[in-house]
C-alpha cells in the first residue's frame, strides 16, 4: 500500500471557498467574477466548455450566446464592449483565424466595456488541424498576450485582463492550452463585481477605421504598446524566483509547472504575459545567471524577443518548436544542455500498443453517407467534423480536409481545374452555417458542376453536442428559430435539392447518382440525427444468425464499432458477431449483407 | 494574485525584486486511469481527486477530451500531494496504473514506477473496428496479445481482473469502473468510508446502492488476490493466432455476361477490381485480393467466380481444430 503523503497548507485556508475547476471553468469563472454582460463563442475543442461553463450562472447576470462561427462572435463582443459593458469571446487557436479580420481593426480601435478574448491552443493536436502559436496573433496585432499556468491563474488573470482592457483601452487575450483546459485543480473563487454599463461613447475618430482615423489610431496603438510594457515591468504577474545562479529559465503559462517539476530549486522568470515583454526586467533577470534557457512551447515567441534585446539565450536547439511538452520532454533537454545528470535509461519492455484511433460511433449516420461517396467514385472535398473520420480505412471516403468550411470552395476550384471525376464536397450542418454558405453561393453563382453533401446530423456533434441556428435551441436551451437548409439552398438559386434518410442505403446510392449526373449545383441533405446528441438513440440491437454468416464482412465495410469477428470461421476467415450493447438497430450492416444473416435479435436464438 | 504555494514577488519599491524560491517539492501520489471513451474514466479520476482534495492536499487531474466520445483512447492523470506541478505524470513515475480495458492497461504500462507500480487492470476486451479489416484466411485479429500471468511478471504488483463480469454479476454492467475503485481504494490508505462517501457524488442517484456493492466487490477482491492469489486470464486472450498459410486467389470473370455495372468495383473493400479499356471487370492488383467472395456475391449476373486454392481448405481445418 502507498502511503498518501503528508498533508497541507491548503486545508489551513477554511476562509477560501476552493473548488476543483478545469481551466475552461476557471477562465468562465473569472468573466463572471470580472462583471462580464455578453460573452460570445462558436465551440471548438479545447475551448467548448468555456462557454458552457457561463452559461451556467444566471441569465440575469450576462447574456451567453453559441454564435455561427468565431467572427460572429467577437463582433458581438466587440459591440457589447462598444455599448460599454464588459464583454468576452472564446474561440480555439483556429478560431481567431475566422475572426482575425475583426480581431486586427478592434485592435485599432480599442473598447469602452472591458474586451476579453480566451484563445485556447493545442500544442500536440489532439483535436485540430494544426498547431499554430496564438502569441504570434499577440504580436501581430499588438495586443497583450496573459497566460495562465495552472487554473487558479485561468480564473485571476481572466478577472486581471477585464481591468486591463479598460486600463489600458485594449482588447485583451487570455491564451491556454489543451493541457490548461482540461487540467482540474482547486480553485479560491470569489464573488461577483457588477460593472455598470459605461454606455455608448460616441467617438467616429476611435470607432470607425476609415483611413484617416485608422493612421491616427496606429499610433495610439504603438504609444500604448509601450504603456503596456511599462506596465509589465512591474506588474506582479510576473514572478522572479530566485534560485542556483549558474542558469535561469524564462517560461510562461503551461510551460511553467513542468519546468518546476523537473528543476524544484532553479532560478525562474516565469511571464505572465507573453506579448508584450518587459526589456528592463529581462534584462536585469538574464545578468543575474550564467545561463538563460528559454522554456516554451511552439514558435520560439520569447527567445526570439530576447535575441532581439542583444540577450544570448538558449531554447528552441534543446525544447521542439512542435508538440506538446513533458516533464520528459523537459528533461531531455535540459539533460542535453548539462544543466540535468542524465538519468540511467531502463531497458522497458517492448509491448506494440494497440492501434485504436477514433471512430463513428454505432448508427451514426454518416457512416451510410460515407458508404454511398465511396461508392459512387467521386473526387471528394471534406471539411471538419466527426465525418472526417471517414478519411480513414474501411470508409476510406474523403480526399481532403482544410479548414471549417473550405470543402464547397474547394470542390468549386477542383470542378473548375477539371478533375477527371464527378467531384463532390461533404460538409456538417454546423460547419455549413459557420462557413459553408459562402461557398455554396459561390458555386452557384459561378456554376460550378459539383454535388454537395449537407450532412445533418442536427448538431454540433464533434465538440461534444452544441446547440446552433439550425437545431431549434440556444445556449441556454430556449427555444429559437430553426434555419430551413432547403429553403435556404433554394434562395440561394440551387435548382437541384433533395433530402434524404441517411438510413436507407438504397436512396443514398440512388439520390447520389442522380446528383452527380445533374450537370450544376446538386446539393443532397442527410437528415438522420447524430446517435449521442442531444440525446443518445438506442434501437432493437440486431444479431447475426451464425450458420448463415458466410465470412464475406461486407459489413465490415461499415467501419462500425458493434461489428468485431466472432470466434467461427469459413474458408478461413471470421465470421462476425454484433455487440449488443453497442448495436442501435440502425440496419446498415443488414442492409448490405450479401446472405441475409443479419436480424432482430429478439429473433435470433444466440 | 491568490496563490496559495508558490512565493510571489512584491513590487513595493516599483521594481521587481527576486524573493526566495519555493520551498523544495516533496513527492505527489501519481494515479494514471486509462480505458475507452464512454467507459466512465473520468468518473473514476473525478472521485479519487474530490476525495483527496477533501483531504487537504493539492490535486491536479488533466485529462483528454474530444475523441473520448468518438471509441478512442481516454486517459487521466490524477496527481496530489503538498505541492503538485506538473498535471501530468511523468513516464515511470506513475504509482499506481488503473484501465478499465486490457489493451489500454498494456499501452500505458511503460508509465508505471518499475520497481513499485501498482497496476490494477480489467480484463474487458474492447475490440476496435481497426483490429478486424483484414479478410485474409487466417489473418490475425490486430489486438493485444500479452496474457496476466506475462503481465505479471513484468511488473511490481499486477492484478487483472474481471470487474466488469462482477458488475454485470450485479445487475449493473456500468458499474465495472467502481469495481476497480474499490481495488484502486486498497492501494491507498484512505479510510473505506471516505471513498464511499465521495463515490457516492459522482454516480446517479438511483445507482448508488448497486455502485457501493461494486466498491466493497473490487477492495475484497484484491484483499483475497493478495492473500490467495487467483489466476485470471483475459479469456480471448488464449485463443491463438489462425496458422498463417500462403494461398493464391484466382478471379474466374466471364466477360460475356460483365454489363459494366461497376458494383464490384465500387465494394470491393480491397478496391483491387476495374473496368477495363472494353468496361469489362479486371483484377487490376491480384496481390492485394483476399479471395474475400463479396464480388462473387454481389454480381447481379454470376460474371465473376472466386476459386481459393486447396490451402484454404487447411486452414479452415486448422481453425477448427484451435477452436476444439
Amino acid at each position: 500500500m502507498h502511503a498518501v503523503p503528508e498533508t497541507v497548507e491548503l486545508s489551513k485556508r477554511p476562509d477560501q471557498d476552493l473548488r476543483p475547476l478545469t481551466g475552461n471553468e476557471a477562465i468562465a469563472r473569472g468573466a463572471w467574477e470580472a462583471g462580464v454582460r455578453v460573452a460570445a463563442a462558436y465551440p471548438g475543442t479545447p475551448s467548448t466548455e468555456i462557454m458552457e461553463s457561463l452559461a451556467g450562472y444566471p441569465a440575469e447576470d450576462l447574456h451567453a450566446q453559441w454564435s455561427t462561427n468565431e467572427k460572429v462572435a467577437l463582433d458581438v463582443a466587440i459591440g457589447a464592449s462598444f455599448a460599454g459593458s464588459r464583454a468576452f469571446a472564446s474561440m480555439k487557436h483556429v478560431g481567431l483565424n475566422v475572426a482575425a479580420d475583426a480581431f486586427m481593426s478592434q485592435a485599432y480601435i480599442g473598447v469602452n466595456g472591458g474586451l476579453v478574448l480566451a484563445v485556447c491552443d493545442d500544442p500536440g493536436i489532439h483535436s485540430s488541424q494544426n498547431e499554430q502559436d496564438t502569441r504570434i496573433y499577440g504580436q501581430f496585432a499588438t495586443v497583450p498576450v496573459l497566460e495562465p499556468s495552472d487554473a487558479q491563474e485561468a480564473l485571476d488573470l481572466t478577472k486581471l485582463a477585464f481591468d486591463l482592457s479598460e486600463q489600458f483601452d485594449t482588447m485583451v487575450i487570455v491564451r491556454g492550452t489543451t493541457r490548461l483546459s482540461h487540467t482540474r485543480s482547486p480553485v479560491a473563487i470569489g464573488p461577483r463585481t457588477e460593472h455598470p454599463t459605461r454606455g455608448f461613447l460616441e467617438n467616429p475618430a476611435k470607432n470607425v477605421m476609415i483611413p484617416a482615423h485608422a493612421r491616427r489610431r496606429h499610433v495610439a496603438v504603438i504609444e500604448r504598446e509601450a504603456k503596456l510594457k511599462a506596465y509589465l515591468e512591474t506588474a506582479p504577474i510576473n514572478r522572479w524566483e530566485t534560485g542556483d545562479a549558474s542558469f535561469g529559465v524564462i517560461t510562461a503559462g503551461t510551460c511553467y509547472p513542468y519546468v518546476r517539476e523537473v528543476l524544484p530549486n532553479a532560478s525562474v522568470l516565469k511571464l505572465g504575459a507573453s506579448w508584450p515583454l518587459p526589456d528592463d526586467l529581462l534584462r536585469r533577470y538574464c545578468a543575474s545567471v550564467e545561463r538563460v534557457f528559454v522554456v516554451e512551447e511552439l514558435e520560439p515567441v520569447i527567445e526570439k524577443e530576447l535575441r532581439a534585446l542583444g540577450i544570448k539565450v538558449e531554447g528552441k536547439q534543446f525544447f521542439p518548436r512542435e508538440g506538446e511538452f513533458s516533464p520528459e520532454i523537459l528533461r531531455a533537454g535540459f539533460e542535453r544542455a548539462g544543466v540535468l545528470e542524465p538519468r540511467a535509461q531502463r531497458a522497458g519492455w517492448a509491448l506494440e500498443p494497440l492501434a485504436r484511433p477514433p471512430v463513428l460511433c454505432a448508427g451514426c449516420p454518416h457512416t451510410s453517407s460515407f458508404m454511398a461517396v465511396r461508392a459512387s467514385g467521386a473526387r471528394v472535398a471534406g471539411d471538419i467534423g466527426c465525418y472526417t473520420l471517414a478519411c480513414l480505412d474501411p470508409l476510406r471516403g474523403l480526399d481532403t480536409t482544410v479548414s471549417m468550411g473550405s470543402s464547397i470552395g474547394n470542390a468549386i476550384g477542383m470542378a473548375m481545374a477539371g478533375d477527371t471525376k464527378p467531384v463532390m464536397a461533404t460538409i456538417g450542418d454546423s460547419t455549413f452555417l459557420h462557413a459553408g454558405i459562402p461557398g455554396l453561393i459561390n458555386a452557384v453563382y459561378n456554376q460550378a458542376n459539383i454535388t454537395v453533401l449537407l450532412l445533418d446530423n442536427h448538431i454540433t456533434a464533434m465538440t461534444g453536442g452544441q446547440e446552433h441556428p439550425g437545431t431549434g435551441k440556444t445556449l441556454r436551451g430556449e427555444e429559437a428559430p430553426k434555419v430551413d437548409y432547403e429553403a435556404l439552398v433554394r434562395a440561394i438559386g440551387v435548382k437541384w435539392v433533395r433530402s434524404v434518410d441517411s438510413y436507407d442505403l438504397a436512396q443514398m446510392y440512388q439520390t447520389l447518382r442522380e446528383a452527380i449526373a445533374y450537370r450544376g449545383v446538386s446539393v443532397i441533405i442527410s437528415n438522420r440525427p447524430c446517435v449521442l446528441d442531444p440525446v443518445k438513440i438506442k434501437g432493437p440491437a440486431l444479431a447475426i444468425v451464425n450458420e448463415q454468416c458466410n465470412a464475406c464482412q461486407s459489413c465490415m465495410n461499415l467501419g462500425c464499432p458493434a461489428l468485431t469477428w466472432g470466434k467461427d470461421t469459413f474458408e478461413g476467415r471470421h465470421k462476425v458477431k454484433i455487440d449488443q450493447s453497442l448495436c442501435i438497430g440502425c440496419t446498415l450492416c443488414a442492409q448490405v449483407c450479401t446472405v441475409d444473416c443479419i436480424k432482430p435479435a429478439a429473433t435470433v436464438a444466440q | 494574485m491568490s496563490r496559495p504555494t508558490a512565493s510571489t514577488s512584491s513590487a513595493k519599491d516599483g521594481q521587481l525584486r527576486p524573493t526566495a524560491a519555493a520551498a523544495k517539492a516533496r513527492e505527489p501520489m501519481n494515479v494514471l486511469i486509462v480505458g475507452v471513451g464512454g467507459q466512465g474514466v473520468i468518473m473514476v479520476s473525478k472521485a479519487l481527486a474530490s476525495l483527496a482534495q477533501s483531504k487537504g492536499y493539492q490535486v491536479k487531474q488533466s485529462e483528454v477530451h474530444g475523441m473520448a466520445k468518438r471509441g478512442g483512447t481516454v486517459f487521466s492523470h490524477v496527481r496530489f500531494g503538498p505541492q503538485v506541478w506538473s498535471p501530468t505524470i511523468p513516464k515511470g513515475e506513475a504509482d499506481i496504473l488503473v484501465a478499465l480495458e486490457w489493451a489500454e492497461g498494456l499501452r500505458w504500462l511503460p508509465f508505471l514506477k518499475p520497481d513499485t507500480g501498482i497496476f490494477i487492470c480489467d480484463t474487458k476486451r474492447i475490440v476496435p473496428p481497426f483490429a478486424c479489416l483484414n479478410r485474409r484466411p487466417g489473418a490475425p485479429l490486430r489486438y493485444s496479445r500479452e496474457t496476466p500471468a506475462e503481465v505479471r511478471a513484468q511488473v511490481a504488483e499486477a492484478y487483472a481482473i474481471d470487474a466488469t463480469r462482477m458488475a454485470e454479476e450485479l445487475g449493473n454492467e456500468r458499474a465495472a469502473n467502481v469495481v476497480l475503485i474499490g481495488a484502486l481504494s486498497t492501494a491507498l490508505d484512505f479510510p473505506a468510508g471516505d471513498w464511499e462517501k465521495s463515490l457516492a457524488q459522482f454516480v446517479p442517484k438511483k445507482t448508488i446502492a448497486v455502485n457501493l456493492d461494486a466498491f466493497r466487490l473490487g477492495r475484497s477482491w484484491i484483499e483475497e488476490a493478495r492473500t490467495n492469489p487467483v489466476v485470471t486470464e483475459a479469456p480471448a486472450a488464449k485463443a491463438a493466432a489462425l496458422a498463417h498459410v500462403p494461398y493464391s486467389v484466382r478471379l474466374e470473370i466471364t466477360p460475356e455476361w460483365c454489363k459494366s455495372c461497376d458494383i464490384c468495383v465500387k465494394l470491393c473493400p480491397e478496391r483491387c477490381l476495374r473496368l477495363n479499356a472494353e468496361r469489362i471487370v479486371e483484377l487490376a492488383q491480384p496481390e492485394k485480393c483476399t479471395g474475400c467472395r463479396l464480388c462473387e456475391l454481389l454480381c447481379p449476373d454470376f460474371a465473376i467466380r472466386v476459386h481459393l486454392d486447396s490451402a484454404v481448405v487447411a486452414i479452415a481445418a486448422a481453425a477448427q481444430e484451435t477452436k476444439a
